[in-house]
């Protein structure tokens, strides 16, 4: 008997993991939430049948939504996160001791305890003394925050669920009011491969951009994402992803990383000729 | 209540179609399969039930089966004596009011904040309009109901008016003291007429400012598909048993089509179903998605989402809490602009926008997520475009100068003069931003400079403005000499 997770990557492309074992399944008011054991991938999250991570590639993923802003702004004191009940962006982010308080901020109560069950390497530091845990909506979430967090991230699921509030113009607008004078927004920027992540792609960028003064774009590989190409968005009232980048600040942190380096830092701001224009001209003629 | 489980169209129709009857009458698309793109469009389902009226599904215009059924369980719901399903609009219901109580040269009653279809039925029927002056709130710069003291006035110095037209409530959810003056008005030999395009829900929901049959109206004009759920331009007449039931038929056949559409009509009985059977909990959650919001909204400051705090017993008697109306002003915006902003940068559709506020509908449909969205657009438009307020016009209403009646000014002899010369002039049609529809200008009135100056800040401030034969409204037709 074979068991295989399929997903959708477009509606002609599929993706499939063979899995061993269904090990959880559930639906919550928000989402359904699912977890398999794989053969390649270990324990694999699933959300509304999308993955959301698996053991082995999250480490790709949680070093680059968190490591690259952490180089370029130094003195992070106040974080906010979004999504990420799976716990391994706040596992990245307590491996810095210059950070002092941690909101996170998610809206479903059951993918955290279901990540604390299945993913202990992931949820290490949920518990950690400067964490906060809110469920709460995002949104609503950050409204009521002004001049508060230096440094904000956006770990959210895709725009055609509950994480639907989490590209709209309005919510990056009152990020950029909940942000610190030389705060950095990040967040998971979808995928520029396949004709519905671009369309998302370029309506985040599109609003962001008409926020903050300053948007870049950059890349990483996460092999169980849509088509594996993956973007993340870097947003300051200021601050530049390169120019301001302290090599020797990073380096000399002694953080041990398996994907994040500063000389991929460097490198992952250099984006395809395809993406480059699809950011500056949006979708017209692409397709 | 039993009976409230029924929804007779519906079931005709559902039988209608299972029977598989061959088609040798109108609409030609005969069930869409003459028209696929049109079917692929709207759906197969909805395409089979758009049928002619016959022998096993009745006919709107005298109705005596399954249609006569549904019109009386509807009756049953609101609490009144007879329900007549309107299919042109609640425009046709409002017509049919007006038309059924004043003839020619008979005058009624009524707030000047009335909707335009009020005053269509006065230029088509010759009945003359005696306004009162609905109070008008300073600080918010909108026209509330009508006071007690003001519509006895009225009725004291008009003792031959043949009825009082009443708003339950106002677009923004003001309400006037609905049941005394309908007192007052049966005191005097008058009927009470109201205007329930934004008041469906009165009937059915807790805790709301009283509805208009069960305030002793005569008649009412309730639109269905704003706060009841059914399909647009759907709506009920309800009449109570002062008045003769099959005049009242006759007159909403002198306008109304004789080919009423089943699509309206079974949205209406269903929707009708649907209030009877779960309209309290339904607008519970209206309720507390409203209420959630001002809280909100309020705390953002610079933005005044009102509510019952306002009401002083007189011209703001009672307010409708499920109303999202928020003052814009003071962030130094007039409502149509950030009406504007919230579509065109946010992707956000609002009900309107006029001078001074704004007007969210909020409703069963609504997601709790985009309630946030609504309010955190709205947060994020305080903080980029706050600005100060002064050089803002501040009044939404100015008192008419009636010169003559609608219909003798709508029939009259005119002639088409630039809207900048026209000043001192009578007009001889409507002007007016929509939504709300509410006329700055009505047929037989005086043109004022305050008038034309209103109309040209609401123009640039993006009001729409519609009613002048011009599209452009750079003209408009005055009455000549």
């Amino acid at each position: 008997m074979e068991l295989w997770f399929t997903e959708n990557h477009s509606d002609s492309v599929r993706f499939s993991i063979r899995v061993d074992e269904h090990l959880y399944t559930a639906e919550t008011d928000y989402q359904r939430i699912d977890v398999f054991q794989s053969l390649e991938f270990g324990k694999l999250l699933a959300l509304d049948g999308y993955v959301m991570i698996t053991e082995k590639d999250e480490f790709i993923y949680h070093d680059m939504i968190v490591h690259v802003p952490m180089a370029v702004k130094k003195d992070v004191k106040n974080v906010l996160v979004i999504g990420a009940g799976d716990g391994g962006t706040i596992r990245e982010l307590c491996r810095y001791n210059t950070i002092e308080h941690i909101d996170l901020v998610e809206i479903d109560e059951k993918v955290v305890e279901v990540c604390k069950e299945y993913f202990p390497s992931m949820t290490v530091s949920l518990d950690d003394k400067r964490v906060d845990i809110h469920y709460a909506d995002g949104l609503r979430f950050v409204r009521r925050k002004i001049n508060e967090y230096d440094l904000i991230i956006v770990d959210s699921t895709d725009p055609f669920g509950p994480g639907e509030g989490l590209f709209t113009k309005e919510f990056y607008g009152n990020c950029y009011n909940a942000l610190t004078e030389n705060g950095v927004l990040v967040n998971q920027h979808e995928s520029p491969f396949y004709i519905n992540d671009a369309k998302a792609m370029c309506a985040a960028h599109e609003r962001i951009s008409s926020v903050f003064p300053l948007h870049r774009v950059y890349q990483a590989h996460i092999p169980t994402y849509a088509s594996g190409h993956w973007l993340f968005g870097f947003a300051s009232k200021g601050l530049d992803p390169l120019k301001d980048l302290d090599e020797d600040y990073w380096n000399n942190l002694g953080i041990r990383t398996k994907y994040y380096n500063t000389e991929l830092h460097k490198g992952c701001f250099a984006l395809p000729n395809y993406v480059i224009d699809m950011i500056k001209n949006g979708l017209e003629g692409e397709y | 209540m039993e009976n409230q489980n029924k929804a007779p169209i519906y079931e005709a129709l559902k039988t209608y179609r299972q029977k598989r009857i061959v088609p040798f009458d109108v609409p030609g698309h005969k069930m869409g399969r003459g028209n696929p793109e049109l079917t692929d469009f709207l759906g197969k389902e909805c395409m089979t039930v758009d049928v002619n009226s016959s022998k096993p599904l009745d006919n709107l215009c005298h109705p005596v089966s399954v249609i006569k059924e549904a019109e009386q369980i509807a009756a049953d719901a609101f609490g009144c004596k007879n329900a007549f399903f309107i299919v042109n609009g609640t425009t046709a219901a409002v017509q049919a009011m007006v038309l059924a109580v004043a003839k020619r040269g008979e005058k009624i009653i009524m707030p000047r904040n009335v909707h335009r279809s009020a005053i269509n039925a006065l230029i088509l029927g010759g009945a003359v309009p005696v306004y009162v002056n609905p109070g008008v709130n300073k600080e918010l710069g909108i026209p509330l109901g009508m006071r007690y003291e003001d519509v006895e006035k009225a009725i004291k110095e008009n003792p031959d008016a043949k009825a009082v037209f009443v708003n339950n409530p106002t677009y923004y959810g003001v309400c006037s003291d609905i049941k005394r003056i309908a007192d007052l008005a049966h005191e005097n030999g008058m009927y009470l007429l109201a205007d329930e395009a934004h008041g469906t829900h009165f009937y059915f929901a807790d805790g709301m400012p009283v509805a208009g049959m069960h305030a002793g109206a005569d008649m009412a004009a309730v639109s269905m598909h704003k706060s009841g759920g059914s399909l647009t331009q759907s709506s009920f007449l309800l009449t109570s048993d002062t008045v003769n039931e099959g005049y009242i038929r006759q007159i909403i056949n002198l306008m109304q089509t004789t080919s009423g559409s089943y699509l309206l009509m079974s949205s209406l009985d269903i929707s009708r179903r649907n209030l009877a059977l779960h309209g309290k909990e339904i607008f519970e959650k209206v309720k507390s998605y409203a209420e959630y919001m001002r809280s909100e909204i309020n705390d953002i400051g610079g933005y005044y989402a009102f509510s019952k705090e306002l009401c002083d017993g007189g011209a703001f008697y009672d307010f409708d809490v499920t109303k999202l109306s928020i003052h814009t002003r003071d962030i130094g915006l007039a409502g149509i602009e950030v009406y504007d902003i919230l579509r065109d940068s946010y992707g956000i559709q609002i009900e309107f926008g006029d001078i001074g506020n704004i007007l969210a509908y909020v409703s069963i449909g609504d997601r709790e997520l985009y309630l946030d969205r609504l309010i955190g657009a709205l947060n994020d438009i305080k903080r980029i475009y706050q600005k100060d307020k002064t050089g803002m016009l501040d009044h939404e209403y100015i008192n008419p100068i009636v010169k003559m009646s609608p219909q003798e000014a709508f029939y009259g002899n005119k002639k088409s003069v630039p809207i900048e010369k026209s000043a001192g002039k009578i007009s001889g049609e409507f002007v007016m931003c929509y939504p709300p529809g509410i006329p700055i200008l009505a047929p037989g009135e005086q043109i004022t400079e305050e008038i034309l100056a209103y109309i040209k800040y609401a123009g640039e401030k993006g009001c729409f403005l519609t009613g002048t034969e011009d599209l452009e409204i750079k003209n408009i037709m005055i009455l000549e000499n």
